[in-house]
């Protein structure tokens, strides 16, 4: 397998889409197995997530711990699915696991966990603390003289959470360079679409005055989600906020820019025709 | 009498905390009151501002502890009560080593008044699965309580408070304490008063009076709410036969509510509790708001003859 200059492996497009498949396969079905769970934000996140933990992510399955490991904090803890997907295509955790996601005892809880699975890096489950917490190994990162980069994932809705904000504004106190954000721009939130439950308004505006560096992509786009991580690599004064616009639901007909589909599972007939259409 | 304040103590520890590289002062603001000002100005470094923000404090602390650091963060213990489901989810539940000190807790902290003035924190904390909670007395067991945190493997919730009380403690009887154990500072067969925090000197000064009137008193100085020194406890019911708890907090779910816990579970006596009773606070000098609302020496000696009674 052909590494670049880095060490990395190189994956075509086309490989980290056929990746991206199988995750998205393997989330419908674990919700539809645990007939609970959240769809619809794991299916728009599962694009970042495989281009940054197959290009990016400097992290370990066979030392999960390791305190030298890249950081990734997906802060909307309910998109467990899109995270055990890709933890389980990258080696940390098996294809049997996945099987116990909401089950009594399971490796896969219900929102991620630290605790319980490998490769995990924080507990969340509360929405709009994972940003504060990914600021404190980056400042970490710094204190050791560590090249170490934190990498965030935030839900658009969470960005409803006060504290996020709180954090927004500490990161640029503190200079930090090595902390990258994704925003999973889906535009739904639990209850509704956004838009009628707490407008944003201009996310990116909002970013950039705190100070951020920001981004914006389609964010099922893999070639353009790998031009944005290059792009968060060359930031090298400010944090760094991708917003990448996603579909909730996106590869499943009837999921796709459907709130119902926020935290519903998928019936039997469901599942048949999302395996019908995740080819 | 030599006088301290337990926030003083607090701020003497960290700078001798300090030596280990991988402390860390986490602000929100009030550092000046707090005193983790005083490692600040010598190891700014090491010390991180975040304005006016103890729910960001919470989990950048947590995020600090998860890559090797050991965070101190401070703030008042009323304002770390707005961080308290972030403490819940974002400390305690991945029992990540988070040392949160909360100062200027309770009444005697005064003239600010009610907004500033934290009756609830022991208690809200005590219900957190890992949570270490303590409330130590003076600032010479302060300083030594909180350099022993630094060696603990889950969160820990201290609460100091603002103004000075007589010393309880010197260096001799200080080095002896020990984060669980409750410590006998009086000894006697009628009744136990068990006090936390500022209440411990008045407690002591309850004792020698009720003495005076022939009548024997144990005080304790419970520094640590949880884990409870169950055993002594037990072992008091069978000496003493009636209980007293003070503090300056709710009476509902603190001190006395971890002491009645025990005993209604192990070994029923007659308990009676001093403290803030189910109402807020205003505006006033400290001494004069503990005898305004029941909390004064009297109070604590009438409460000691009521529960012997009840023997």
């Amino acid at each position: 397998m052909s590494v670049d200059s880095d060490g990395r492996q190189i994956h075509s497009i086309e490989e980290l889409e056929a990746t991206a498949m199988l995750c998205r396969r393997g989330i419908v079905t674990m919700v539809h197995r645990a007939n609970a769970g959240h769809p619809g934000g794991s299916l728009s996140a599962i694009d970042m997530l495989v281009a940054l933990y197959k290009t990016r992510l400097n992290v370990d399955p066979s030392n999960p711990k390791d305190p030298e490991r890249d950081r990734f904090i997906m802060s909307k803890g309910h998109a467990s699915p899109a995270v055990y997907t890709i933890l389980n295509e990258m080696g940390f955790i098996s294809s049997a696991d996945l099987e116990t996601y909401r089950v009594l005892g399971g490796v896969c809880q219900g929102h991620v966990d630290m605790k319980w699975t490998p490769g995990v890096d924080f507990s969340a489950g509360s929405l709009g603390m994972g940003l504060s917490f990914g600021l404190g190994t980056a400042l970490a990162a710094r204190m050791d003289g560590s090249s170490r980069t934190s990498y965030v994932m935030l839900g658009d809705g969470e960005l409803q959470e006060g504290q996020i904000w709180e954090a927004a504004m500490a990161a640029v106190h503190h200079e930090v360079n090595n902390l990258n954000v994704f925003v999973d721009r889906n535009r739904i939130q639990n209850d509704d679409f956004m838009d009628k439950q707490l407008r944003l308004f201009d996310v990116a505006a909002k970013w950039e005055g705190f100070g951020w560096a920001v981004r914006e992509c389609d964010g099922h786009n893999m070639s353009e989600l790998l031009s944005a991580l290059e792009w968060m690599d060359s930031i090298t004064d400010r944090p760094a906020v991708l917003i990448a616009h996603t579909i909730k639901g996106k590869g499943v007909s009837f999921m796709e820019d459907n709130p119902a589909f926020h935290g519903a599972a998928p019936n039997d007939e469901q599942l048949a025709q999302a395996m019908e259409e995740l080819q | 009498m030599t006088m301290g304040a337990s926030r003083d103590g607090y701020g003497a520890a960290l700078l001798k905390l300090a030596s280990d590289p991988t402390v860390v002062v986490v602000e929100a603001d009030l550092g000046k009151s707090t005193k983790s000002q005083n490692f600040r100005k010598v190891y700014p470094e090491r010390t991180i501002s975040l304005g006016i923000s103890e729910q960001n404090m919470m989990l950048v602390s947590a995020g600090l502890a998860t890559s090797g650091y050991k965070p101190f963060a401070s703030t008042f213990a009323i304002f770390t009560e707005r961080g308290f489901e972030q403490v819940r989810n974002g400390i305690a539940r991945p029992n990540i080593p988070v040392h949160i000190c909360g100062s200027h807790g309770g009444i005697h902290t005064g003239t600010d008044g009610s907004s500033a003035q934290s009756i609830e924190d022991l208690a809200i904390y005590r219900t957190l699965p890992n949570m270490l909670v303590i409330h130590p007395s003076d600032d010479i067991s302060t300083e030594m309580l909180t350099i022993q945190l630094a060696d603990m493997n889950s969160p820990s919730y201290t609460r100091t408070a603002r103004n000075k009380t007589p010393r309880i403690y010197d260096a001799d009887s200080a080095s002896r304490l020990e984060i669980g154990k409750g410590v006998t500072l009086r000894e006697g067969n009628d009744v136990a008063i068990i006090a936390c925090g500022v209440m411990v000197s008045k407690s002591l000064d309850a004792a020698a009076e009720l003495a005076k009137e022939g009548v024997e008193a144990t005080v304790i100085d419970m520094h640590t709410i949880k884990p409870l020194d169950g055993e002594l406890i037990s072992n008091l019911a069978s000496r003493c036969g009636a209980f007293v708890t003070v503090e300056d907090h709710s009476i509902i779910g603190g001190l006395g509510g971890a002491v009645a816990e025990h005993l209604s579970s192990n070994c029923p006596a007659p308990l009676e509790r001093i403290g803030v009773k189910d109402h807020f606070g205003q505006s006033g000098g400290g001494d004069e708001l503990l005898e305004k609302f029941g909390m004064g020496i009297n109070h604590i000696i009438e409460a000691s003859k009521v529960a012997i009674q009840r023997k």
